[in-house]
């Protein structure tokens, strides 16, 4: 079954996929696929990374220009973008989150993948507000980077 | 457990005033901001009225739109409690099936209030207020009416970020949305408002040369009438949530899935605790995903098409949370004596048969039906606007063409009452029906110049594949429309 029926994107879904190199430099991911008429990402970035054909077209992120700044993070109404950042050993994601409870700088959260499922920890990092949007940055396994696309928070 | 959402991520519902009432002399407490229904529902109180064969009602629509929450207030029968707001010390009863008539002074249109406009626009959800601010950006005067005691529609509800493009305030919320456009409507000393009202009819008036309209004024739960004589008329009234046939449809606990998204998000109520939602269309998925923002127990979605219906951004956001969506799966049935105490669903076959022995038991006390909306027509059905019937815009729709005029001249229609959409596209509509209708009565600052723009955009927007259903709906309108005009 392929994401229309269950909701859930493989990685072979997604248009493109940022190299080890990429990742290394921290880049912005769309888990945007289909064909919506949507465009404030292309309009949120600073350096021109994001484009589109029309507004009707999934984006397209440049991601050797794209400065993982994560405006188009806080912006997208789908939240379906994530900053992804990877080190020897551990994997920096950050997630629009909108629920209770905000989790806390250094906080142990359970980390989830794209079905909601625990698949380790995660350590939040960061947790800033911009605008209505909060954003989490969470560390976990390296090998979890293109896995986990939720927390949630054990308290 | 306690029906009040006191947290919430992205509402903020702390600081209201405790307001004391009687139902059926019972003496309950609700909140600044409440309806009626809303405090009685926090209260525990499901059922709101009875059928004509005594079956219990409770809240459905939360928009006024349907009348299943029918009661008498301080004596006066009929009121919808949903959008009546709740006052100190008043007294709500249920009511019987045969009402006697209200011991209330009567009103006549003789001490009525009497307005004359340009431009009468009905309802002020997104398109309305869009319509009222073009057509007085052009010069025309307006007059906003809407049932409501708070202008912005359905967009009140709306707690997540719209999609579109920047001129359509995409990235924004609905709910920011609405207080933009409520601020700037106020900023038109040339549009009136007029809340708490209702058009309820048309009438001919041979010492006017326009349309003249009723309308009541509701004011602590009584009706005045205002006489509107207007020029044009601009239709945006919105939409009536489907209802889906099965046994127990009608138990309180069934809930339009939009009924459910006022509820917990203007009156900070949880419907529920533990919700299954029928229909994976777009509404389907955001009001489950505010369901669990309200910290509220989403079992699953059941969706009969083999295919989830809204975006696939949507349906992501409700899976990361852990939230199964279950494609050719249907409801079968709600049981429960009062209200829902659970429901069974099935799974259904290639032609959308239910498949024997799938049932499966669903532990809910909430079910939401997101299965569609009907356009709301009748006061167009008054005006005498030819009608269609068009299944790809929800139903019967009054034709039109493209700056949105019905063929009874100076009579628009925008938003969803010209066809079920979205709020972006709502909003142009509005605007191209403002500068219209201000641009025939020849106001025209830059109604041309604009006019073209915002039909080109509203031709973007439906361009993708999810504008499918719109541009084909369109496109028999205006065949219909041909066909009216012998082309």
């Amino acid at each position: 079954m392929g994401y229309e029926e269950t909701g859930v994107l493989s990685l072979d879904d997604l248009r493109s996929i940022p190299s080890e190199k990429q990742l290394e430099k921290g880049v912005a991911i769309a888990e945007c696929i289909q064909d919506i008429p949507c465009n404030p990402c292309v309009d949120a970035c600073p350096v021109d990374a994001i484009s589109m054909k029309d507004i009707n077209s999934p984006p397209i992120i440049d991601y050797d220009r794209c400065t993982a700044c994560g405006n188009c993070v806080a912006v997208c109404p789908g939240l379906a973008i994530f900053i992804v950042k990877t080190s020897v050993d551990k994997a920096l994601i950050t997630i629009p989150y909108e629920f209770l409870p905000i989790p806390k700088k250094n906080e142990i959260v359970d980390a989830l993948d794209r079905e909601g499922k625990t698949v380790g920890e995660g350590k939040v990092t960061r947790v800033i507000k911009r605008g209505t949007t909060w954003m989490i940055t969470v560390e976990v396994d390296r090998s979890l980077a293109m896995i986990v696309r939720n927390i949630r928070c054990r308290v | 457990m306690p029906l009040r959402i006191r947290e919430h991520p992205i509402i903020d519902f702390s600081g209201r005033k405790e307001i004391h009432f009687y139902f059926n002399n019972e003496k309950l407490i609700g909140y600044s901001g409440d309806s009626i229904a809303s405090a009685l529902h926090a209260s525990g109180v499901k059922k709101l009225s009875e059928s004509l064969k005594g079956r219990p009602r409770g809240f459905f629509c939360g928009i006024g739109k349907c009348s299943s929450c029918l009661m008498t207030v301080n004596g006066i029968p009929n009121i919808r409690t949903c959008i009546a707001p709740l006052q100190e010390g008043i007294h709500v009863e249920t009511q019987p099936r045969f009402i006697p008539w209200p011991k209330v002074e009567e009103d006549s249109w003789e001490n009525g209030l009497k307005i004359e406009v340009d431009i009468l626009v009905v309802g002020a959800g997104p398109a309305g207020l869009s319509a009222s601010i073009e057509a007085a950006k052009q010069g025309a005067t307006v007059l906003l009416v809407d049932e409501n005691s708070r202008v912005g529609g359905q967009l009140i509800k709306q707690t997540h970020k719209f999609f579109g493009s920047k001129h359509e305030k995409a990235g924004t919320r609905g709910i920011e949305i609405a207080d933009e456009l409520g601020r700037e409507v106020e900023r038109y000393k040339n549009i009136k408002i007029l809340l708490e009202s209702t058009v309820f009819g048309v009438y001919e008036d041979p010492s006017y040369d326009g349309f003249t309209f009723g309308v009541m004024k509701r004011e602590n739960y009584k009706s005045r009438l205002v006489k509107v004589y207007c020029r044009k008329v601009i239709v945006s009234v919105g939409a009536m949530e489907n209802m889906l046939l099965f046994p127990g449809n009608d138990l309180p606990g069934v809930y339009g899935a939009g009924g459910v998204q006022t509820l917990m998000n203007v009156y900070g109520v949880k419907p529920g605790n533990k919700v299954l939602m029928v229909g994976a269309g777009n509404v389907g998925l955001i009001v489950s995903y505010q369901l669990l923002q309200a910290g509220i127990d989403v079992d699953r979605v059941v969706e009969a098409a083999p295919i989830i219906g809204g975006y696939h951004v949507h349906a992501a956001k409700l899976r990361r949370f852990g939230v199964p969506i279950y494609t050719s799966h249907s409801i079968k049935e709600v049981y429960g004596k009062e209200y829902v105490e659970g429901a069974v669903v099935v799974k259904l076959d290639k032609n959308w048969k239910p498949i024997k022995g799938s049932e499966e038991d669903v532990e809910c006390d909430t079910v939401c039906l997101a299965v569609g909306l009907t356009p709301s027509t009748r006061l167009l059905e008054q005006l005498h606007v030819t009608m269609a019937d068009i299944p790809e815009a929800g139903g019967r729709i009054a034709i039109h063409d493209e700056y949105l005029e019905t063929t009874v001249r100076g009579v628009y229609v925008s938003g969803d009452s010209s066809g079920i959409e979205e709020a972006s596209t709502a909003m142009i509509e509005g605007k191209i029906a403002g500068v219209s209708a201000a641009l025939s009565l020849g106001y025209n600052r830059d109604a041309d110049e604009l006019r073209r723009d915002y039909i080109e955009r509203l031709k973007q927007l439906r361009a993708g594949p999810f504008g499918e259903k719109p541009r084909k709906a369109k496109e028999r309108i205006a065949e219909e429309w041909r066909r009216y005009h012998g082309l």
